[in-house]
């Protein structure tokens, strides 16, 4: 039976496809899914596999033409038909494998002869600049496996983040992979097994997750959970903290026993901003960021830093050290913990470059890829419960800093103006500062400076 | 904060091998697609430097025209010329440039070529934001461009939805080479590079950093550094 083969639809806005190179001719066999022409549109060339097995019995659109989806470009007989210009040999004479040719020899290339399978790379068009420079097909072939068995050494980066995350040791397991590779599936198997202990953990994950999430503050009740089961009582699970929880631990803990934290609370009229923000949304779009509320606070507690240099500071003995940098950190939640990644020299960053740092260390904090360095030398943090509807938070300083602004939930409220009740953007944004340098006065006066700020802000200000 | 990625989102394996040869890195990729399509390993984003080398698309006569220096100019100044598998016409590669091979399955849900390419101009666009520089699409000129110069060059393979080539984003390049071809068949525009367009040296792995972050946005994907 013959089956028509047609210009496939490679993507929603593509109408027709150039036949580029027939890579199978008529009276060649065929596999399915074995690679039969090549087609080209702009700049993606594709290779299309033959939809059944069989023998090429016709060949309707030639190479370099081009015709729209759907038209048929190729017959395929269940055997060799009499179609124009089928050699009584060529069947006979084996194709080259698919692996060679499904991304083998370019296209303009000759026809690949026997030794383009074993050597796959192509010839080079002209001569090499200096036989020194060109490599040796051998060393070619030793270098790239050299790559490639890294990569498939330790190429399922799944696996590997999920052995991270639940603290298993890959080597440890069996693997039924290709070369005894350690599959999802083996590695979930293993977990599975263990199946009793996980899923409680899991939940008990989460509690503290939330919390350190939205705000370290948190984290001492996550501590008190463990007060009430110091030891595990009967079917309780106990669970090793991973290094991060650990560090946060020690990290919170000792804020708490190093500063004498008091905590002020002020609303914030949010209306004008999002103003602002709902107008230059699409500006910001269009330069590749997202512009959040948090762009501005940044930008709003960056000078109010610069208006009261005590907050952007540090105790060391009996000094006060008053940083002359501005360096931001911003706590970003964490599947697996909390992490405050550091912007530095912030002060010297608009709107626009605040809204892409923070965007850019958020995304790297979640993807792994911050380096150490990127989360030290903060001078002053902000953290935003508000992103998970707390209303305000009240966050433990992050040593050896001395302050930390919490940002509340940005939401429609009524609001008292000119005796009216009105509805207003309002959040509550919250100062935890060290009460061994900073005074309450002080403290306020630096809020009154970033309300005033956000309430007033310049449609344009940078 | 805005979210990277869904937790579940598939694992990308960044692979940084360094200065490798073009012909070094047609057999690994080739490698990497037979392997991918068999499902021994996940997708992978191999960024890596080119010694001099000018490469030819697969069309026309490739682009041969469109290389103006002679034989002997080319090898005395030791760049090699190497027909591709890739869509696209002549481009040049060599030290200072990122050149990005995505070997992807596209399969399930992003099977578009052109949605693909637009998405590898969109991790573009935005790396070079993040360093100040407004690029942006030229309708009908796949690549990125700032004003009437290309930054970076796009040119793709796809093989049942496996994908290979890529990208080659110009960071501290020497934009001489380019005066020995016609980039790309296309001879009323100019190349350019990051460190021309801000005036000073941005180190090739802060940009890398910038385009593998942008690449999982893009592509939902969650990176996985492999050392190689």
């Amino acid at each position: 039976m013959a089956t028509d083969v047609v210009m496939p639809q490679m993507g929603e806005s593509i109408a027709e496809g150039t036949i580029v190179r027939w890579i199978k001719k008529v009276g060649d066999q065929v596999d399915r899914d074995e690679p039969l022409f090549e087609i080209s549109t702009d700049k993606v060339d594709a290779e299309i596999p033959s939809p059944v097995a069989g023998v090429v019995s016709e060949i309707r659109v030639k190479e370099g033409e081009t015709v729209p989806i759907n038209s048929v470009v190729a017959v395929i007989g269940g055997a060799v038909q009499a179609a124009g210009g089928v050699q009584p040999g060529a069947p006979a004479a084996a194709p080259p494998g698919p692996s060679q040719q499904a991304d083998g020899a370019p296209a303009r290339a000759v026809t690949p002869e026997d030794g383009a399978r074993s050597a796959p790379p192509p010839r080079s068009a002209e001569p090499p600049a200096s036989p020194a420079s060109s490599p040796r097909p051998a060393a070619v072939v030793e270098r790239a496996e050299t790559i490639e068995s890294a990569i498939r050494q330790r190429s399922s980066p799944l696996v590997r983040r999920i052995a991270k995350e639940h603290n298993v040791d890959i080597s440890q397991l069996r693997g039924t992979g290709i070369a005894g590779r350690v599959t999802k599936n083996d590695i979930l198997g293993y977990l599975d097994g263990q199946e009793g202990q996980e899923g409680r953990v899991g939940q008990a994950g989460q509690v503290g997750q939330v919390g350190q999430v939205g705000q370290e503050g948190r984290v001492g009740q996550v501590g008190q959970v463990g007060q009430v089961a110091p030891g595990g009582i009967g079917s309780d699970t106990v669970e090793k903290m991973s290094p991060m929880r650990k560090r946060i631990a020690e990290h919170m803990v000792l804020s708490r026993r190093t500063s004498a934290h008091v905590h002020s609370v002020f609303e914030v009229n949010f209306t004008r901003v999002a103003q602002v923000r709902d107008a230059r949304k699409a500006e910001f779009e269009r330069a590749g960021t997202k512009l959040t509320y948090l762009s501005f606070i940044a930008r709003a507690a960056i000078d109010a830093l610069h208006a009261v240099p005590v907050v952007n500071a540090s105790v060391d003995g009996d000094s006060i050290i008053y940083h002359r940098e501005v360096n931001i950190g911003i706590a970003v939640a964490l599947d697996w913990g909390l992490i405050v990644p550091v912007i530095k020299h912030a002060d010297e960053k608009n709107l626009l470059g605040l809204s892409r740092s923070i965007a850019d260390v958020a995304n790297r904090a979640r993807t792994k890829q911050l380096k150490p360095d990127d989360v030290q030398g903060g001078t002053f943090t902000i953290t935003n419960p508000g992103v998970f509807g707390a209303l305000f938070g009240m966050p433990i300083i992050n040593q050896p800093q001395v302050a930390i602004l919490g940002v509340g939930n940005v939401e429609k409220r009524p609001v008292v103006i000119d005796d009216a009740i009105a509805i207003r953007q309002m959040a509550y944004l919250t100062l935890g500062y060290d009460h061994r340098i900073i005074d309450g006065a002080v403290a306020d006066q630096f809020m009154s400076i970033v309300k005033r700020a956000l309430e007033n802000w310049e449609p344009n200000a940078g | 904060m805005p979210r990277a990625h869904s937790p579940g989102s598939r694992a990308l394996g960044i692979c940084r091998p360094g200065r490798v040869s073009y012909l070094e890195a047609l057999a690994l990729q080739r490698k990497l697609v037979e392997q991918r399509r068999s499902g021994a390993i996940d997708d992978v984003l191999l960024l890596l430097e080119h010694p001099h080398v000018i490469t030819l698309g697969v069309r026309g006569d490739g682009g041969r025209s469109h290389i103006l220096a002679g034989t002997d100019a080319l090898a005395s100044r030791g760049v090699e010329v190497h027909e591709t598998g890739r869509g696209g016409d002549v481009t040049y590669h060599g030290p200072g440039q990122i050149v990005g091979y995505p070997i992807l399955d596209l399969k399930p849900d992003r099977c578009d070529v052109h949605r693909y390419v637009r998405d590898l101009e969109d991790v573009l666009i935005r790396t070079a934001a993040d360093f100040g520089i407004g690029a942006q699409r030229v309708p009908g000129l796949t690549g990125v461009w700032v004003g009437r110069e290309k930054l970076a060059a796009i040119g793709v393979r796809l093989s049942r939805w496996i994908t290979s080539h890529g990208f080659a984003l110009n960071v501290s390049t020497d934009l001489d080479y380019f005066n020995l071809i016609v980039p790309c068949g296309i001879a009323d525009r100019g190349v350019t590079s990051v460190e021309r367009l801000l005036g000073r040296p941005v180190p090739t792995v802060a940009v890398e950093d910038r385009i593998v972050s942008h690449f999982c946005q893009v592509f939902d994907r969650s990176a996985v550094e492999l050392s190689a």
